[in-house]
């Protein structure tokens, strides 16, 4: 398996087929992600058509246990981001993905 | 935030860059990320979380409307598992709005 893309790919990428130089290409990958981490973090879904949502959901506090000990600790209450992928996204990675593995 | 909202958030970041440039680039970061989907390969995201494909087995569904059952094949979902730094920040910003609240 090809190793994972990363920010260095994904920069890379807006270098070869946009002819970004480096440091702008760095920058709007870096802004691309933070922006995003900045709405969620402000409660607020993003949404990016035919790639998915970024979700979030108030999860209540709920009992747990250590897996280890045994021992019960409740897991707090948290907010969590969950992603749904768009229509188009899974139809692609359903057609394609593992034909070629 | 919708695409069209996350374009303009970028390029007020950087104003050397015009916004036809940004949307062009945002344009070939999610194809980009599609693709490696696509090819069955992951992607990582220090601070931001991963991207990968998960399974579905076979199953035998059931059509709603006239209750056949009809087999499923298996397949891959996309599948996003928040990084450290995004689950931190998300989670926080929810005990900040209790402590505003009570």
């Amino acid at each position: 398996m090809a190793e994972a893309l990363t920010k260095a790919g994904l920069a890379e990428k807006l270098y070869e087929e946009l002819g970004f130089n480096k440091r702008e290409a760095k920058e709007v990958v870096e802004y691309f992600f933070e922006e995003i981490r900045t709405a969620l973090e402000h409660n607020e879904q993003v949404k990016l058509s035919g790639f998915g949502n970024f979700d979030l959901r108030d999860k209540s506090q709920r009992p747990g246990r250590n897996p280890k000990t045994g021992e019960e600790i409740p897991i707090s209450a948290r907010r969590v981001v969950t992603f749904k992928p768009g229509q188009k996204l899974k139809a692609r990675v359903e057609e394609d993905a593992g034909t070629d593995e | 935030m919708t695409k069209s909202e996350l374009i303009e958030r970028i390029a007020a970041r950087l104003d050397q860059l015009p916004v036809r440039d940004v949307e062009l680039a945002v344009k070939v970061l999610l194809d980009t990320m599609s693709n490696v989907l696509a090819a069955g390969e992951r992607i990582e995201i220090r601070g931001f979380g991963s991207f990968s494909l998960h399974y579905r087995a076979p199953r035998t569904g059931r059509n709603p409307k006239t209750g056949d059952t009809v087999k499923l094949a298996g397949k891959y979902v996309p599948h996003f598992k928040p990084g450290k730094e995004l689950r931190d920040r998300v989670n926080q910003s929810m005990q900040m709005e209790e402590m505003v609240d009570y």
